[in-house]
């Protein structure tokens, strides 16, 4: 990138530099003997031209919106448009969760996010056995479409993007969407959204599976086909490296699982006939941000990067539009302490400001009381203006990719995409992701990484302020918490019944007949009976209890 | 009797998949010198407590961020007492208020740990507990 002489002269300045630096050494020794980032990769003390020697401007940063993406994915950047500020959100019921979403719109979020309950995430019904003490807690519980009406009541599908978080029985749950989108008048064509699809992470990560691999990517593959011809503006699916990186990773690994992640779909779905070049643009990615803050800019970068490498060397994939990676960043849950909560919204700050900077299309920033309960109100609003700050008083967004050309941070994404490549090579060598899966290596990996990130802690390696240094005794329960009635769950069970009582149970049987045939038949798609099924009010159990007989159950393989 | 190794099983009850925590403590005790059986992911009560009562354990450390914890707590320590088995310490942590602490140790919880405690002083209390479990015996 720059010229021999020039180099020549700098390297010779650094010299001068180095010596001096290691004479006064003695006397004022640095802080530690040696840095690295968060994740452990070895910091020089100073970055200079020499670092980014081998850097091709044109191959390996171009230009904004185009190959390879480095430097974001849209020409103009945050100068068209910022990144849509999307809150995750949901608890309790679905009118519960109608009053956060409207009062998130009203403050200016951009687009909705969904959390659902865990048992709407693994497929039981309210009243099932398995969901006693877990309804309307960690997000809205959804049994049927008429709950998904009462979640959306009041706001036009067709006016806001909507992003799902859901896994193993996504197709119910986009099913229930678009259903309810038909009954205020509105196509399929029409919406657009996010459902994240992803089950290769929960396998990994997150743990909300129902059903064995096989049948899931196929669940997936079926997804992607069924929305390129009738829900073109859906992302199809939500690469995640967010839980794989609160589990314990390190940025590499979030970067190299994902990825690897994301070579396992897009090679499941060429199998069942699809063309990356079509279903590859609705392919959509999930990143964290923790505090270490070059790192993790250097990160996203160096993400989009290698992604677009692999889909055009290793998938031949030509449309330009099938080729960016265009992702999500939610700030990090792990990052929060408990003790002096406040201090997350400067945690917060910092790891938004990384993620805008590292160029996300979207972004959920975390509330400061998270590492105790759902947050209330008062601190979702403060991390939602945490956003607005940045975007409108920060200066950050109004030139593209400002952070580029720095020795160090070109210098970080140099270093974060090989370290991840070696990574994928590796699980490449297994046999693909699903065969790493089943031999435990990226769970001990990223356990491992959890362990030691633990121990560094302990160890006082690593400070965390409030937790391990500058502590103070606090006063306990200083801060309100939002907590869920216990009688959400029968409230919904009582519904439930009603809801049983009250629809056309023949329409219901045959409907869930038609899942079991489709099940059966490799080659059917199972969206068109899925959604033929929520619309006359099947429920999410009932859908996923057919699908639980016919496919069978994921059993985890437990590696510690 | 007391040199015996301190037996304990980390459970996951319920649909919550946050198994960091979890595996961490498991990996931590193990390190102190204890035998631990980590269940995995979505147990229900039953099976945590025949663990406990099958493998003779002196705890149960359970981990829950989903916000069930009082459902859970108040289910295993039932279901201990129903088998005859109260004598088995039930510890545990994850995301739980501060508020609700005092609530969960009225049940019969032994201690909750929450975010940010260094695994040694989870350690370091479990030592204690049992002991004094044992010298009671």
């Amino acid at each position: 990138m720059f010229d021999k002489t020039i180099l020549e002269e700098v390297r010779k300045l650094k010299e001068g530099y180095d010596a001096s630096v290691e004479k006064s050494l003695g006397k004022q020794p640095e802080r530690r003997e040696s840095f690295t980032t968060g994740g452990g990769i070895p910091l020089k003390r100073l970055y200079t031209p020499v670092d980014i020697d081998g850097v091709d401007y044109e191959k390996d940063l171009g230009l904004p919106g185009s190959f390879p993406y480095t430097r974001g994915v849209q020409e103009t950047q945050y100068r068209g448009r910022f990144w849509t500020m999307r809150q995750y959100a949901g608890f309790a019921t679905a009118e519960d969760s109608n009053r956060r979403y409207r009062m998130l719109l009203d403050q200016g979020t951009m687009g909705l996010s969904v959390a659902f309950d865990l048992p709407t995430q693994i497929g039981y019904d309210s009243d099932h056995h398995m969901a006693a003490g877990e309804v309307g807690k960690v997000g809205v519980a959804i049994d049927s479409m008429a709950d998904m009406e009462t979640l959306f009541d009041g706001i036009p599908l067709d006016k806001v993007s909507t992003s799902m978080t859901i896994n193993a029985p996504s197709s119910v749950l986009l099913a229930m969407y678009i259903g309810v989108a038909e009954k205020q008048g509105i196509s399929m064509d029409k919406l657009s959204g996010t459902i994240q699809n992803d089950i290769l992470k929960e396998y990994i990560a997150r743990g909300t599976y129902i059903f064995p691999p096989k049948p899931s990517m196929r669940l997936i593959t079926n997804i992607f086909d069924f929305c390129s011809k009738n829900v073109p503006k859906w992302n199809t699916i939500s690469i995640s490296g967010y839980h794989i990186r609160e589990a314990g990773s390190t940025a590499v690994q979030e970067v190299a699982f994902t990825l690897a992640d994301g070579i396992a779909y897009v090679e499941a779905a060429i199998k069942a006939g699809l063309d990356p070049n079509v279903f590859g643009k609705r392919l959509s990615f999930f990143f964290n941000a923790h505090n270490d803050f070059i790192e993790e800019i250097s990160k996203f970068r160096a993400a989009r990067r290698l992604w677009a490498r692999i889909l055009k060397d290793r998938f031949g994939v030509t449309d330009p539009k099938a080729l960016p990676l265009r992702f999500h960043t939610q700030t990090g849950g792990c990052t929060l302490t408990a003790q002096q909560p406040e201090n997350n919204i400067a945690r917060v700050t910092i790891q938004a400001l990384a993620d805008v900077l590292g160029g996300t299309q979207s972004l959920h920033t975390n509330s400061m009381d998270e590492a105790l309960a759902l947050p209330t109100e008062k601190s979702v609003r403060i991390a939602l203006k945490t956003q607005q700050i940045i975007a409108h008083e920060s200066g950050v967004c109004n030139t593209i990719d400002p952070m580029a050309g720095s020795y160090a941070i070109e210098s970080l994404t140099n270093e974060i995409e090989t370290q991840a490549m070696e990574y994928i090579s590796k699980i490449d060598e297994m046999g693909g992701m699903m065969a790493a899966i089943e031999k435990g290596y990226v769970q001990k990996q990223i356990q491992d990484a959890a362990y030691d990130y633990q121990i560094s802690i302990e160890e006082n390696d690593r400070v965390v302020v409030g937790v391990n240094k500058f502590t103070v005794e606090e006063e306990a329960g200083s801060l309100q918490l939002l907590k869920v009635d216990e009688s959400v769950g029968t409230n919904q069970a009582k519904k439930l019944k009603e809801l049983r009582d009250s629809r056309d149970n023949i329409a219901v049987k045959n409907a869930l007949d038609s899942i079991r045939e489709a099940a059966k038949d490799e080659s059917a798609n199972l969206m068109p009976a899925i959604l033929d099924a929520v619309r006359c009010y099947t429920t999410e159990g009932e859908i996923c209890g057919v699908l639980r007989e016919e496919f069978g159950e994921y059993k985890e393989n437990i590696v510690l | 009797m007391s040199d015996r190794k301190i037996r304990v099983v980390v459970a996951k009850p319920g649909l919550d998949g946050h198994d960091r925590g979890a595996k961490v403590i498991a990996r931590a005790l193990r390190d102190a010198g204890m035998e631990v059986i980590y269940t995995g992911l979505r147990q229900t009560v039953d099976q945590i407590v025949d663990t406990a009562i099958q493998e003779d354990v002196d705890a149960i450390g359970i981990s829950i961020l989903s916000g069930a914890h009082h459902h859970y707590f108040k289910a295993i320590i039932e279901g201990l007492a129903a088998r005859d088995a109260s004598d088995v310490i039930v510890f545990g942590g994850g995301v739980i208020p501060e508020s609700e602490i005092p609530d969960l140790v009225k049940m019969g919880a032994g201690a909750i740990f929450g975010p940010g405690t260094p695994t040694s002083t989870c350690v370091k209390w479990l030592e204690g507990a049992v002991a004094e479990k044992r010298k009671a015996e």
